[in-house]
């Protein structure tokens, strides 16, 4: 073992890529989860968006065009789930997790042609002056640009949802839905719109996978991503702020066990490979004391 | 305009329909998707749900409806408790592995010993193995409030881990010229789960499955347990008044679906899977939930939902070999099938009324 082969600025460096799929599919569950509505579909709508990406980029050989494939597909699986759980009012649970289902079954179908298949480059960013810096530089300031997208959407969301009428709404929606029809809001139109956000967020994750982190696409490529992502939502009590905390723990723990691995350290590979699901339980124990909105979850029928 | 109404009590009839309803439309959109595919989507379809039971190689696929169907069954079965009562196990895929870890392990340590108590060892040890990976969700669960969905699930990648990790190492076959996998354990009488009646699927797993959806529909029937599951899954509330222990029920409920997951893992690693290998899970864990809810989380339901999710996997099997259609689109029907049971169970519980109520 060779522990001083491991570089902690590229460690460092790395945790932020391996982070942002993550924060990305996260950040975009954080915002239905306020809004009221539990979708446990995240991983399914993350591998579609992973297959829808990496098709688009590679027929059209823009990693750009890529992203934004990538992000429709994700927000059109969602509105399935949307359709099934706000206008024919089925359990968000089940209504979830046959996403998920769903998912996997479509990403394998849809993906078949592309495996194999190397993605067009997506080239980092070198930010002149900060990306200079040294160790900041490198850790920082020199990754591609869908990192700096997800982190400009936490402060976005962070923004909206504490500062703005319509997270004010939204908000209200989550908490009580009741109380926000009787005042005259949408309750169906402000989630049905979260909920696309969201489905769009997660498939930007799974691009990010198949387009950048690895890249290649191959099937169940997100082993567990999206549900990560939604442990990641409990964790940070539904506030964005935390939510990065989490996701750059995780992120860490990811880096770390493959560093670990690749230095031959004398615990086998497969125990290693455990530690981000583990360390995903253990930090849903030490924080499991926030408090979730108060409709999260609850069937919204506006009685006459 | 149309506007839903809620029912005070949820349509029976629409109970029984909502199943049969899904089915036609997975079979329709199915149908569509294969066309897309460039086959034709009639023989698809009768290739996928008709040849396993009527064509003329029909006798070879009989008995592979029980083999495909028992840890359906059982797992589905298991999954129905917690699910009646708002307790969401959907990591019967990790103990699923467990069981068959532990259940092999029994066996692999005891061989070559050649004795009747080998087997029944085995399918305590695999139960045991299910009950114990469930209880790691159920204890943080009411420990610490922990979400149940999320901790079961990690614990499935956990599992695969595991089982990788046994099927290279502790497990792998010493005189195997040094390829992944343990001894077959089909090969060794004692610890094999043979067929109880030559070439019928008949083996001991379908026996347990059988037994299972008796032990469910009698609980559920008549039993105190069965009543209090219901009570805690339609009114928390209400239940807590007439003295549930929703603790003591949350630890029950896992320990019911992950004791039934492991054994069905038990009995598939001892009989058609024969060996620990890296890969000899096909996700039923996963499958199950599907089987769960198509059934309606009624034993009869679960039991005629775990024979069609059968034959699925058979006839897409025979579609795949036969006509060329990927592997992947039926799993992708698998998954329409819960979508649309999903969708149309808006029948049971609200009824449709046409033209624009009275305003509110």
């Amino acid at each position: 073992m060779d522990l001083s082969s491991i570089n902690p600025i590229l460690l460092l460096a790395s945790l932020m890529v391996a982070a942002t799929p993550i924060l990305l599919a996260a950040i975009g569950e954080l915002v239905v989860e306020r809004s009221g509505v539990l979708n446990l579909g995240v991983e399914g709508m993350m591998i579609t968006g992973a297959v829808c990406g990496f098709a688009v980029a590679v027929t059209t050989n823009s990693p750009w065009l890529g992203f934004l494939g990538a992000a429709v597909g994700g927000a059109v699986l969602s509105l399935l789930f949307g359709f099934l759980t706000q206008y024919l009012l089925s359990n968000q649970v089940a209504t979830g997790l046959s996403l998920t289902l769903f998912g996997l079954g479509l990403s394998a179908l849809l993906g078949q042609g592309y495996i194999g298949i190397k993605a067009p480059a997506f080239p980092d960013w070198h930010i002149p002056l900060l990306g200079d810096i040294p160790v900041i530089g490198p850790i920082i300031f020199q990754h591609d640009p869908i990192v700096y997208l997800g982190l400009i959407l936490v402060g976005a969301v962070w923004w909206f949802l504490n500062k703005s009428r319509g997270g004010l709404i939204l908000r209200a929606v989550g908490e009580n839905h009741d109380a926000a029809h009787a005042l005259g809001y949408k309750v169906v139109r402000v989630r049905m719109m979260a909920i696309a956000f969201g489905g769009a967020c997660a498939g930007l994750g799974g691009a990010y996978l198949s387009l950048v982190r690895v890249p290649q696409w191959t099937e169940g490529m997100t082993a567990g991503a999206g549900w990560i992502a939604l442990a990641i939502v409990v964790f940070a009590s539904w506030k964005p702020a935390r939510l990065m905390l989490g996701a750059y723990l995780f992120g860490g723990v990811t880096v770390l066990q493959l560093n670990l691995q690749a230095a031959g350290l004398a615990i086998p590979v497969e125990y290693l490979s455990m530690s981000p699901y583990i360390a995903t339980i253990v930090v849903l124990v030490i924080m499991s004391a926030g408090r979730a909105p108060g409709s999260l979850g609850r069937i919204f029928h506006a009685s006459r | 305009m149309l506007t839903l109404e809620k029912r005070p009590n949820p349509s029976k009839g629409w109970t029984l329909a909502t199943p049969v309803l899904a089915v036609i439309f997975t079979m329709i959109v199915g149908g569509i998707l294969f066309a897309a595919l460039g086959k034709n989507p009639f023989e698809t379809i009768r290739t996928i749900f008709v040849d396993p039971l009527f064509s003329e190689f029909a006798y070879y696929y009989r008995p592979q409806l029980l083999v495909k169907g028992a840890p359906l069954v059982l797992i589905a079965i298991g999954l129905s408790f917690g699910f009646r009562a708002g307790v969401w196990n959907i990591g019967a895929e990790g103990q699923y592995i467990m069981g068959a870890l532990f259940g092999a392990g029994v066996g692999l340590a005891l061989y070559p010993m050649e004795s009747w108590i080998v087997f029944p060892l085995m399918v305590i040890a695999g139960a045991i193995g299910g009950i114990l990976w469930a209880m790691i969700p159920g204890i943080l669960k009411i420990k610490f409030g922990t979400n149940e969905i999320l901790v079961s699930l990690m614990l499935v990648y956990v599992a695969e881990q595991l089982l990788a990790s046994m099927a290279l190492g502790a497990m792998r076959n010493p005189e195997g010229m040094g390829f992944p996998g343990s001894r077959n354990l089909s090969q060794y009488p004692s610890a094999a789960n043979l067929e109880i009646f030559a070439n019928s699927g008949m083996h001991w797993g379908v026996v347990a499955a059988l037994i299972a959806v008796i032990f469910a529909y009698i609980t559920l029937a008549r039993h105190m347990f069965g009543f209090q599951v219901r009570l805690s899954g339609q009114s928390p509330r209400a239940a807590a008044f007439a003295g549930v222990n929703p603790k003591a029920l949350v630890l029950i409920c896992l320990g019911i679906s992950g004791g039934l997951a492991g054994l069905a893992g038990m009995f598939e690693v001892a009989g058609p899977a024969g060996q620990v290998s890296i890969d000899f899970n096909v996700g039923y864990g996963f499958t199950a939930i599907i089987v769960a809810f198509l059934g309606r989380l009624h034993p009869i339901g679960i039991l005629l939902a775990g024979g069609l999710m059968a034959l699925t996997y058979i006839g897409g099997e025979i579609a795949q070999s036969t006509l060329g259609l990927p592997g992947a689109a039926i799993q992708l029907l698998q998954g329409m099938l819960l979508f649309f049971l999903l969708a149309v169970d808006v029948l049971t519980n609200y009824r449709l009324k046409f033209g624009q109520g009275e305003l509110a």
